[in-house]
């Protein structure tokens, strides 16, 4: 089998992969992060965004062969410590969640958009999530956190 | 996934060697349509030859009159290159309404053009801008390059390097969206450049197609009025449960005509 490795969330990990092992895989399996979910498995709901070299990618639709060298970030790499990562903070304080299954995805979404764009407006949010789904519908309380969490951002 | 052997190119003469030498092998770019597909084990390659690495099929520079785009270049860079957007700010929208961020930072000109998905966004835009894709072996015309369903005039091994885009006088995109993917349920490409109109259609029909009763109204004309008479028949045009070919027909009309006001 062959080898990869590559820095997720600062750290150098490596493992022995089938090529057809895709991101995701290696690393709730093969590195135990699972705060990266997966959702549809089809690309479509966003659960498992992670960042790889600073883009917002869907690790279900990546092989783990192809973050060879790659600088990942996942969710599990946002706090420092015991403190929540700005844009955690504002999930928590305007209830951007119910069920939390979306979760990881929507905060590795909403950090790629304000890299994009700093101040982004109601609008731009909504249209930036075209690729994270929530099941529960909650929307409304997302939209709110990444808003504040991006101002949060700013300061 | 049915196993495979992967190899990471370091050029696009490597590239073409390792796929033409493997028993059934298959070029992988973003992977954005690939990947998925050998997940529900609708194709079974020997082996996968990532471009992933390939710095040479990477960039957008400024040619003479046109803008050349390297076939590994992401649709998020094309969204957001200020070359693209001041010369043809059209190719930038396209760019930034394929499927959604995360697919734009993987999905790639080259991938999209070689797989040529009948809903696909960027047909359009080669066949409407005229473009010439350029291989590892040739140049083709954008009017010969796309054949059919899933189907290109690329042979076997034949690897799109870049495409070059003539700078037009004004053009727009405009693209009625399947709701869940982002695909085109019907996208119109309208172009207005020194030799002419064109009207490419997307989404429509089984490949993208030129619209050439518009384009000959458009040419005398360049206004939404002179298309509003031109009537797209269904026959031919595909039909599934998001629209019937009649729907997707009437769309044709009305995106051609937004298009055309949105090119100003």
């Amino acid at each position: 089998m062959p080898s990869v490795s590559m820095t997720v969330n600062g750290k150098k990990a490596s493992g022995a992969v089938e090529p057809r092992t895709l991101l995701v895989q290696f690393l709730r399996e093969t590195l135990s992060l699972t705060g990266t979910h997966v959702g549809c498995d089809t690309s479509q709901c966003g659960a498992c965004v992670v960042h790889v070299n600073g883009d917002s990618v869907k690790s279900c639709t990546m092989l783990a062969v192809q973050a060879e060298g790659a600088d990942v970030v996942t969710i599990e790499g946002l706090a420092k410590g015991d403190v929540l990562h700005p844009m955690q903070a504002a999930f928590r304080e305007h209830h951007g969640l119910q069920c939390g299954y979306c979760t990881p995805g929507m905060v590795m979404s909403a950090l790629d958009l304000v890299k994009h764009n700093k101040s982004p407006s109601e609008q731009q949010i909504r249209e930036w999530l075209e690729g994270n789904i929530c099941r529960c519908t909650g929307y409304h309380n997302i939209v709110k956190a990444i808003k504040a969490g991006a101002e949060a951002m700013a300061k | 996934m049915y196993d495979f052997q992967y190899h990471k190119a370091k050029n696009v003469a490597e590239a073409a060697s390792l796929v033409g030498n493997a028993s059934d092998g298959k070029l992988v770019a973003g992977g954005m349509t690939l990947i998925p597909t050998l997940k529900q084990r609708l194709a079974k390659p020997s082996d996968l030859v990532d471009l992933g690495g390939i710095a040479e099929l990477k960039g957008i520079k400024k040619d003479g009159n046109a803008i050349v785009i390297g076939a590994m270049t992401r649709h998020i860079e094309v969204a957001e290159s200020a070359e693209v957007k001041k010369a043809i700010p059209a190719l930038a929208d396209l760019a930034m309404h394929i499927g959604d961020p995360a697919v734009r930072n993987r999905g790639t000109l080259g991938g999209s053009i070689s797989n040529n998905d009948p809903a696909a966004d960027y047909p359009a835009g080669v066949v409407a801008l005229n473009a010439t894709v350029i291989t590892n072996k040739r140049k083709i015309e954008a009017d010969k390059f796309f054949k059919g369903m899933f189907e290109t005039a690329l042979e076997p091994g034949e690897i799109v390097t870049a495409v070059s885009f003539p700078i037009p006088d004004k053009a727009a995109y405009m693209k009625f969206p399947n709701p869940a993917s982002r695909y085109a349920v019907v996208g119109v490409f309208v172009a207005k450049a020194k030799d002419g109109v064109r009207v490419a259609i997307t989404g429509a029909g089984p490949s993208v197609f030129r619209q050439k009763d518009m384009e000959a109204a458009l040419s005398k004309n360049f206004s939404a009025d002179a298309i509003k008479s031109v009537v797209q028949k269904p026959d031919g045009l595909n039909a599934d449960i998001h629209a019937s070919a009649e729907y997707r027909a009437h769309l044709v009309g009305v995106m051609a005509k937004r298009a055309v006001q949105a090119a100003g």
